[in-house]
Parts: C-alpha cells; sequence; structure tokens
C-alpha cells in the first residue's frame, strides 16, 4: 500500500532533497506548510537547516507549531531531521534561551569552542538500542552532519544512538511515535536512503 | 570520528559538463547528474558544481542541473560560479543545491557574507579564496577567477569571513593549481589554525601522497579534486582505501 508522508514546509531547509527521496523510496509526499494538507498524511517529516528561532517564528507565523504539538500527542509516527530534531525539545541556547515545540524535555547547546563549528561532514553513528529505525544499517555507519548545536534530552532512555566530534552527543532519539535524527539522511547516500526507508515502513 | 572529506570538482558550461571524468561507459558524458551519479557511488563526500557559463542568458541553465542533481543523487553538493546576490542563492538552494559558493562578489562587499549566512545560515556559505604568493612570501587574495589582484592578505581575509559568517573556506593556491606537484601545504595549514571553520585544500593534487598530507601536514578537513580522478589516474575508491591504511579517518562505502 503506498504510504502517504508530509513534509512540513516552514521555509527552512533542503525540502527538495527530503521529498524526492521519499519518492524514490515509493512514498507519496504531501509537501506543504498548510497544516490541513499535511493532516492527511500517515507519516510527518519536519527537515530543516538553519537558526532555531527563525524556525519557531516560522512555524508560529504558519500555525503548524499546534497542528505538530497535537498530531505528535495523537500518535502519529514523527522524523524530525536536524533543527527539525531539535525544536521537539523544550528550548535552545541559540539566539537567546528560545522556547521549542516542548513535546520533549531537554535543551539545544552548542558544541565547545575547541572544535571546527559547524560540525560538518560525515560522522559515525554509535547505536545504543535497537530500533526499527536502524533496521539492516550496520552500527558505526557513517552519517552526513551539518550542525552547531545539538540536544540534551533529560530523558536518556529516549537516547537511540550517540556520535563522538570531541565530546560524545546524542545523534538520534526515539519516543513512542516520534524519532528524531540530528544528521540528514537524505544527504547521506544509500544508508540515509534506507534509514527514510525504514520510517517509511513504520508509518 | 568526523571522516576527512574528498570533494570532485566538476566544470560546468551551460548546463555540460567540460571538465569531469573521461569514463567510456558513461551513457553520457556531458551530463552533470551522470557524472554526479558515478561520484557519489564510488564513494564522493559532497560534489562540487563549478559553473562557468560566461553568457548571462544561459545562466539559469544550472539551476536545472540542480534541479535533476537533487532528484537522483544524495549527498551534499554545491554550487559556484558567478553568485553575486541573494536572489542567486536562493534559487540555487530552492533548487535543492545544499551549499553555495561565492568568490569575487564577497570581496567587493563583505557585507554580502553577512546578508546571505544570516538570511540562509552559515552551514551554506562556502567562500572561496583564490591565493597567490608574493614576493614577500605571503598569500593575496585574487578574484575574477585569478585575473585581479586585491592587495588583501589571504590570512586576514580568512579571519574575516569566519568573523562575517562564513561556514567554511575553499582555498586554492593560484600557484599549484594545475601543476600536479601537490597542494600548498603551508597555505592550508596557516588558514586552517587561523580559523575555527572548515577549510577545504584546492589546487595542485597530482597523487594520493598529495591527499594525505593535505590532511595530515596542512590540516584541511577536505580536498578538493578533478583531473586525478577526471582522467581515471586514480578511482576515488583507490584514494580512499590508501588514505585510510596511512591512519587518515575516511568513510568508506
Amino acid at each position: 500500500m503506498e504510504k502517504v508522508i508530509g513534509v512540513v514546509d516552514y521555509g527552512l531547509g533542503n525540502l527538495r532533497s527530503v521529498s524526492k527521496a521519499l519518492e524514490v523510496l515509493g512514498a507519496k509526499v504531501i509537501l506543504s506548510s498548510d497544516a490541513k494538507k499535511l493532516s492527511e498524511a500517515g507519516g510527518l517529516i519536519l527537515p530543516g537547516v538553519g537558526a532555531f528561532k527563525r524556525g519557531m517564528e516560522n512555524l508560529e507565523k504558519l500555525g503548524l507549531k499546534d497542528f505538530l504539538q497535537k498530531s505528535l500527542n495523537r500518535g502519529i509516527p514523527f522524523l524530525g531531521i536536524c533543527l527539525g530534531f531539535q525544536l521537539l525539545f523544550t528550548e535552545s541556547e541559540e539566539g537567546g534561551e528560545v522556547k521549542g515545540l516542548e513535546i520533549l524535555r531537554g535543551k539545544a547547546v552548542r558544541f565547545s569552542k575547541k572544535i571546527k563549528i559547524p560540525h560538518m561532514g560525515w560522522n559515525q553513528v554509535e547505536f545504543k538500542k535497537d530500533n526499527n529505525l536502524f533496521k539492516e544499517i550496520p552500527d558505526k555507519s557513517f552519517f552526513y552532519f551539518v550542525h552547531s548545536y545539538y540536544v540534551e534530552p533529560e530523558d536518556k532512555d529516549i537516547v537511540i544512538s550517540t556520535t563522538d566530534y570531541g565530546e560524545e552527543f546524542v545523534s538520534a532519539i526515539n519516543k513512542d511515535n516520534l524519532w528524531a535524527v540530528q544528521f540528514h539522511p537524505e544527504k547521506s547516500s544509500e544508508l540515509g536512503l534506507k534509514l527514510i526507508k525504514n520510517f517509511i515502513s513504520i508509518c | 570520528m568526523l571522516a576527512k572529506r574528498i570533494i570532485p570538482c566538476l566544470d560546468v558550461k551551460e548546463g555540460r559538463v567540460v571538465k569531469g571524468i573521461n569514463f567510456l561507459n558513461l551513457r553520457d558524458a556531458g551530463s552533470p547528474v551522470e557524472q554526479a551519479k558515478v561520484y557519489a557511488k564510488e564513494g564522493a563526500d559532497e560534489l562540487v558544481f563549478l559553473d562557468i557559463t560566461a553568457s548571462f542568458e544561459a545562466r539559469k541553465t544550472i539551476i536545472e542541473v540542480v534541479r535533476e542533481t537533487c532528484e537522483q543523487v544524495f549527498i551534499p553538493f554545491t554550487v559556484g560560479g558567478g553568485i553575486s546576490n541573494l536572489e542567486d542563492i536562493r534559487a540555487l538552494l530552492r533548487a535543492g543545491a545544499d551549499k553555495v559558493s561565492i568568490n569575487t562578489s564577497a570581496v567587493e562587499n563583505p557585507d554580502f557574507i553577512k546578508m546571505a549566512s544570516q538570511e540562509f545560515g552559515s552551514q551554506c556559505i562556502v567562500v572561496a579564496i583564490d591565493a597567490k604568493l608574493t614576493e614577500d612570501s605571503q598569500w593575496e587574495v585574487y578574484t575574477y577567477g585569478g585575473r585581479k589582484p586585491t592587495g588583501i592578505d589571504v590570512l586576514e581575509w580568512a579571519e574575516e569571513v569566519q568573523a562575517l559568517g562564513g561556514g567554511e573556506i575553499l582555498l586554492t593556491s593560484m600557484d599549484r593549481d594545475g601543476t600536479k606537484q601537490g597542494y600548498d601545504l603551508e597555505l592550508t595549514r596557516k588558514v586552517s589554525q587561523r580559523v575555527n571553520i572548515p577549510v577545504i585544500a584546492s589546487g595542485g593534487a597530482g597523487n594520493l601522497e598529495h591527499l594525505y598530507q593535505a590532511f595530515a601536514q596542512g590540516l584541511a578537513s577536505a580536498v578538493l579534486v578533478a583531473s586525478i580522478f577526471h582522467y581515471g589516474e586514480y578511482s576515488l575508491r583507490e584514494a580512499k582505501k590508501y588514505l585510510k591504511e596511512k591512519g587518515i579517518p575516511i568513510r568508506m562505502c
């Protein structure tokens, strides 16, 4: 059966890549910033690269904050990518203390100044738990990252992978219907597509 | 551990590759998408399309290249060449490019870097610096494809690029470009040490040892490569295996 995945367009990030990856994998894509259209999807992806504050402002302006909070709490399968991961949490120290969607508790913090920022390039994802999202993906595989902040979740039990960049940080989480990855599966070649395929199967 | 990146560069003119892989088995060797696909399969960590289209009217051809690439190639790619305003950047990013590389327009109007990084995020603004050694052993910034000296010191400019919000520096040694004598390691190391953003070494790669040196001695985060792979002297796979064996963190696939 054809799966319908909604890609949330809030004016940030490489939306075309995510949509095209989904299409290549056989999903039907609703790329929209309209809550009504997105509500027809069987799963949601919140992509994004860019500033946290701008991200929240755009979500609020488009009426997507309420929509996401309601849909996610109702149990729709969700995948947050990069900024879409960080926005799920309570707040970020980027651009002052800015509140996020507050669906999960935790904070996005900046990498230490001792290393090159942004953390840009291919890094290894070390699995902490078995998870459907990682099905048929080898442990410690390389995925593509571009970010200067990472999330410190309060509930360590949701952590499904970590990555080492000067320090060990959380690169993926899962809680019930919510998945989020700090890397870009849509830019991580074959294994990235595999991960997106796994998400489609979950939906 | 963060892997060092190998980034093939394809020269594209009016939507067609003019300097790229010499693969006989390529169905359409002039197609940027076909070439990008081969490189992605071989393990390229990113790609750069350098648009060398001269006429203004033909410049929108690169947008079509980006749109098509984005549908079939799932690794990051950068577009450079002739980008002079925010609208150029917006069009490329909307079409599916991950980053843009700016050069002359950044030197002539440094505020452009600031505006671009504020609008689109530092991570997608690569600033290309063409460097040439001066008589008193400094490096000078050149613009207009290496034709115009600016009197600006490369190390100072690199620092300013970072302060203005540039996310990455693509550093080309004009002295080494095309010589196959190896990257300018001193230049690369000095710039890498001066800034806290990633530096991509470019110009001069002739063999695999040169790639190794750029990482080990030049402290580069990535290397830009063109002719050594285009003409089949070495394969990308071979290069990655070589670097990994020498202890450089590399993504194998």
